[in-house]
């Protein structure tokens, strides 16, 4: 919404800067996005085209002579189709900076020689002038312009640009805007004269109202007109609707628009002689009834549209947009003016099935009051019988259905603001602040209030509504800042955020980098994911998404990290360690979707940049599995893998996650991800590992097997006695198998595998594990009997269990 | 050595003794010579042992002073063997052993909390040092809580103020009810239904809106939603607690300023900023923007409509709510210009923080 201070300060002194205003404005919760100047044309003046002739070398030239008021006329050249003799125009003179059409810049206008003739000065466009672009036809000033008076005093302006919220549609126009001002600054609010001469004959003869859907249409008061003149406004008129920012029409429509953005009640203006038998009708729409809007548009409507209508067809879309058929031509003689109050949401329904946002919709759709209908009404009556003639009938129409009901008044008291806000505020205090909002009040009590919504707010409600009213005014910095006192409500801490924070702490320090992704994939990255087309489980997709791209909710964590990591792998060197948590949505047969917490991660490229120390192999199945492992420790949480396999990964090398137990509980997968996924994503010649956990078994895990939580263990003070023992084992044994079984063995603390060798001197299909196996008791020292007497058993253990020898 | 018996020991020739072994010492190469030196000097047979045993030799009234000289010598060439001989063993370590210390250590890798993982912990911990809690909801919500329960029906206007992502599933009424949450509002509905006043909880997490993306907007993006009800909460106790807030996040010297703003499930409904004032001493502004105060969130009273739903009595208990981004917090923070930077998930730019 744009507000020009030329129109507004009809209304309202304005005794602040516009800096200053804005400001004010902004704080009382009226957001000035812009304060936008026009003008500081230095030099620039009225003119009077005196006379014009012909150019003599060239058709589309025009000589004027121009009267620049504080001298002799000087002889103009002028290019403009519109320039005629009698006007008042934009005049600038040689030294004068002016924007070079064809440059771009602000330069100095210089006397100059256009084929033949000189011209001393020039006659400007808004495009000159930088108003416009509309460089195509000069700028007519209206006609009580004298010449010589500075074009900034004329033309110049300042404008608020506006962005409001959708409660406060009362500034949607200007009388909205100046009560705000005055409210701020103290000045009275001047609200126009709405009165006209009527004539004797009465409005109930020459046409008549009938509200078929009342629930739709609470209001309708109408006007009629005769004798009119159909032809352009005064100039001072389209002034004004221009630099609001809308396109003058003719002198009805222009003062409809006028009143609108004056009062901010939309209006509608129907030739009466289009009208069946002189009467409107506001009915439902029947179902597919088709109608042909303003725009040469034929729309099809449903029940939930809202016509106005004679008794033979269609003539309008109520609230949004008149109809063709009825419209106001340069022949109307008679009219019809209508001002009414439609139902708010239902408007806004119609306006965006139709998809015909109109000025008038984006006012009717947020609420407008029934008593401000008549008011308009009156005032653009007034304005026709001012620019078009004709005579208006005595009275208005006025259909009300429900205007018997009293509109209820709104209470304050000192207490709920006490309640509310923190602060003492005097019921006087209110008393002011509201007046000054133009907002009637009456003391019900010594410490208490009622106020009746004024019928240009069609927000304020709820006692809680005034409360804000009387402190936006008064501002928020009087209201005391104090802390919380009430009791502090006691809390269960959520299990599942307090895993999530740990393991995103446990895996950064493991190496790995947080990232986080878009939840919404597209279904080619999850066809990406299958190779092999396993018809995977039903997805819930968006009903409107922006791109292909976010279509799917994801069901798996896989291809938003893919993605990511084949996003740095064009812009960084490797090696890339990363991790994310977030949830998957897995469709349910009713209701929300079950949100999956998940983590996962990737490891590829190289495992350490170029250095002198280490290798630079390239990050493999044991990084990460190694980073998991110090990740789960660090949580407390003991995990063990088994070999598994998905066509996910490559064959081989894909493990299950599992958390030992009683029932050792799979939580995830960990592997090397098969090289057709690695190509579909184009994550480049490196192995790219990836793991998958989820949350809730783990979660559901580490409960039941208590490990999450720490028990201390007392510390041994006895010495433990080393011993390394090469294993010959089939290859068919898993290491973690028989690590487990050397473990269980008692009086073994810890064996760690540090060997593993395949190849000579052993057997086919037999690999050597050396372990070195830690002995200690927690109550005496060893001695080497009670440690050869436990690698006996321990042989014993393994050779049953596993085949497994000792080496020689 | 004959020359040791015929000699009459003096102090003059025990300190011209001393001076030579010193200086010999001073001039020793390595451990090996220094043993021969030893030898030399303080061994069965060398100078100092001769001089010493001479003196029972000597004239009875010279021998105590001649005596307490050759001790005397004897202690300092001791002293200053030790002292050289750890001189020369440090020497010869460093020779051996010495490290180009500037050569790059061993690789460690160590990884890092996304930024915004970061920026939600600081604002939570922030509230919880007043008594809020941590609570997540549902990131697809029903348009019931999502709209309905905080006073946004259905045809509101106010709904333009998010335009929102809906899921492709229809109930058996053929509506569409569920959707990508707009906000972290909806939580305030649930937590209240779930418990009697009071509440004081903080809310983070993850929404989306239908919205173009540009250097200020994202369409997937954080909200951490704050909420305390109970009786006597007042619009001073929202003041208090934010102001505490901004100190913690901000700067001990932040100042709070609202203004008047419109949400729908708040009564007065409020917009804060913080203060951004040039600094005398060092000319700049604390946080890089060209501007005196920066919005940062958006709060007000909670609405009696919204109380009301849940089955509370808005005569009895009061509450303020309030919902921020922190993505828009972590940039006015660390300086970032564009927020597309957070979810394109560049290494570059999260090894950064």
């Amino acid at each position: 919404m744009l507000i020009p201070f030329s129109w507004l300060s009809q209304y309202v002194d304005i005794t602040l800067t516009p800096d200053e205003l804005a400001h004010r404005l902004t704080m009382g919760g009226i957001e000035v996005g812009d304060v936008i100047t026009r003008g500081g044309w230095e030099g620039c003046v009225v003119g009077y085209v005196r006379a014009t002739r012909p150019h003599p070398n060239a058709d589309t030239l025009t000589l004027c002579e121009v009267d620049p008021g504080d001298g002799p006329p000087v002889e103009v050249v002028c290019g403009a189709p519109n320039v005629a003799a009698g006007q008042n125009i934009c005049f600038a003179r040689p030294g004068v900076a002016l924007l070079n059409m064809h440059t771009g810049r602000r330069e100095e206008l210089k006397p100059a020689r256009i084929r033949g003739i000189v011209s001393e000065g020039m006659i400007c466009s808004e495009a000159e002038l930088e108003i416009s672009d509309e460089h195509e036809g000069i700028i007519v000033l209206p006609d009580d312009a004298v010449a010589g008076t500075p074009l900034d005093d004329v033309l110049g302006d300042t404008f608020l640009e506006l962005e409001l919220t959708p409660n406060r549609g009362d500034c949607l126009s200007m009388l909205g805007v100046a009560r705000e001002i005055g409210a701020i600054t103290g000045q009275p609010v001047l609200v126009p004269d709405i009165s006209y001469p009527e004539s004797a004959t009465p409005v109930a003869e020459l046409a008549r109202v009938t509200i078929a859907d009342p629930d739709l249409c609470h209001r309708y008061t109408a006007s009629v007109i005769t004798g009119i003149t159909i032809g352009d406004s005064p100039l001072w008129l389209q002034d004004r609707l221009i630099r609001a920012g809308l396109r003058p029409i003719n002198n009805v429509v222009d003062v409809t628009n006028y009143v609108m953005l004056e009062f901010n009640q939309p209006l509608h203006a129907f030739d009466l002689d289009t009208v069946a038998d002189h009467h409107v009708v506001v009915r439902r729409a029947a179902a597919g009834e088709k109608f042909t809007t303003l725009d040469e548009v034929e729309r099809k409507l449903s029940t939930d549209n809202l016509l106005i209508a004679d008794p033979a067809k269609a003539i309008g879309i109520g609230g949004v947009m008149g109809g063709a058929n009825s419209e106001i031509t340069p022949a109307t003689r008679n009219m019809l003016l209508e001002s009414a109050t439609f139902h708010n949401l239902n408007n806004r329904r119609t306006s965006t099935d139709l998809d015909l946002r109109t000025e008038a919709s984006q006012r009717f759709e947020k609420g407008l009051r029934p008593e401000l209908a008549p008011i308009a009404l009156r005032r653009a009556t007034q304005m026709i019988l001012e620019t078009a003639g004709g005579e208006a009938a005595a009275g208005i129409i006025d259909v009300f259905p429900d205007g018997d009901q009293p509109v209820l008044p709104v209470p304050l008291t000192v207490e709920r603001l006490r309640q509310l806000l923190g602060m003492d505020l005097d019921i006087s205090r209110a008393e002011t602040v509201l007046a000054s909002l133009g907002i009637t009040t009456r003391r019900t009590g010594p410490d208490s209030l009622e106020a009746d919504p004024p019928y240009w707010r069609s927000d304020i409600a709820i006692e809680e509504d005034l409360i804000e009213e009387v402190i936006r005014i008064i501002g928020y910095d009087e209201v005391p800042t104090t802390m919380l006192s009430s009791p502090i409500p006691y809390h269960q801490g959520d299990a599942m955020m307090a895993l999530k924070d740990n393991l995103r702490d446990a895996l950064s320090a493991a190496g790995m980098q947080e990232t986080i992704s878009y939840p919404l994939v597209s279904p080619d990255d999850l066809s990406r994911l299958h190779r092999v087309d396993d018809g995977h489980e039903s997805l819930l997709r968006v009903a409107n998404p922006m791109s292909a791209e976010q279509d799917v909710l994801r069901p798996t964590l896989a291809a938003s990290i893919l993605n990511t990591l084949a996003y740095n792998r064009g812009h960084n060197d490797g090696g890339f360690r990363l991790f994310e948590l977030g949830r998957a949505f897995i469709p349910q047969d009713t209701g929300l979707p079950q949100e999956r917490e998940l983590a996962a991660g990737v490891m590829c490229g190289p495992r350490y940049d170029a250095n002198w120390l280490s290798d630079s192999d390239a990050l493999d199945f044991y990084d990460l599995s190694g980073a998991l492992d110090t990740a789960f420790t660090r949580m407390g949480i003991t995990v063990a893998y088994q070999a598994s396999d998905s066509s996910l990964f490559h064959p081989g090398r894909c493990a299950e996650i599992t958390v030992p137990g009683g029932e050792p509980a799979s939580i995830g997968t960990v592997g090397e991800l098969h090289p057709d996924v690695c190509d579909a994503f184009d994550t480049g010649p490196d192995p790219v590992i990836y793991f998958e956990v989820r949350l809730h078994d783990l979660l559901a895990a580490t409960r039941d097997d208590g490990s999450a939580e720490n028990r201390f263990q007392s510390l041994s003070r006895f010495p433990a006695a080393n011993r390394d023992l090469a294993l010959v084992v089939p290859d068919s044994v898993p290491a973690n198998q028989v690590q487990h079984l050397i473990e269980r063995v008692r009086l073994v603390e810890r064996a760690e595998l540090f060997d593993v060798y395949a190849g000579e001197n052993l057997p086919d299909g037999a690999r050597s594990l050396a372990f070195r196996i830690r002995f200690r008791a927690p109550d005496r020292t060893l001695t080497n009997d009670d440690v050869n007497r436990a690698i006996n058993g321990l042989t014993r253990v393994l050779d049953r269990e596993v085949g497994a020898t000792i080496r020689e | 050595m004959s020359q040791h018996a015929t000699e009459t020991p003096s102090p003059a020739s025990i300190s011209a003794l001393t001076t030579r072994a010193l200086e010999e010492l001073t001039a020793l190469p390595d451990a090996e010579s220094a043993e021969q030196w030893r030898v030399n000097y303080l061994g069965r047979r060398g100078h100092i042992t001769g001089l010493l045993r001479s003196i029972p030799q000597l004239e009875p009234e010279r021998r105590r002073e001649v005596g307490t000289q050759a001790n005397l010598a004897k202690n300092t060439l001791e002293e200053a063997l030790a002292r050289r001989v750890r001189e020369l063993a440090e020497a010869e370590l460093a020779a051996r052993d010495a490290l180009d210390v500037t050569l790059p250590g061993r690789p460690v890798i160590a990884g890092r909390l996304h930024p915004t993982t970061q920026i939600v912990r600081e604002i939570c911990d922030a509230f919880i040092a007043m008594g809020f809690s941590v609570i997540e909801g549902p990131e697809v919500e029903l348009d019931h809580y999502n709209f309905e329960m905080l006073n946004i029906p259905a045809g509101h206007p106010a709904r333009d103020m998010w335009n929102s992502l809906w899921v492709d599933y229809a109930n058996e009424e053929g509506q569409q009810p569920m959707l990508l949450r707009t906000h972290t509002s909806p939580m305030q509905a649930r937590v209240m239904e779930a418990q009697e006043p009071p509440v004081r909880v903080v809310v983070p997490g993850k929404c989306y809106r239908y919205e173009a993306t540009d250097a200020t907007h994202e369409w997937h993006f954080y909200q951490i939603e704050g909420l305390a009800v109970a009786e006597g909460i007042t619009f001073a106790n929202l003041k208090g607690t934010l102001y505490e807030f901004a100190r913690r996040v901000f700067g001990p010297d932040r100042q709070i300023r609202f203004r008047c703003d419109y949400f729908p499930f708040v009564e007065p409904g409020v917009d804060m900023s913080i203060s951004n004032f040039v600094d005398p001493s060092t000319g700049k502004r604390p946080i890089n923007r060209d501007e005196d105060w920066i919005e940062i969130m958006g709060a007000g009273m909670v609405h009696p409509r919204v109380l009301e739903g849940v089955g509370y009595d808005p005569q009895r208990c009061t509450g303020f709510a309030f919902g921020m981004g922190p993505e828009r917090i972590g940039m006015l923070k660390y300086g970032i210009d564009d927020i597309r930077h957070f979810y394109r998930n560049d290494v570059r730019f999260l090894r950064q923080f």
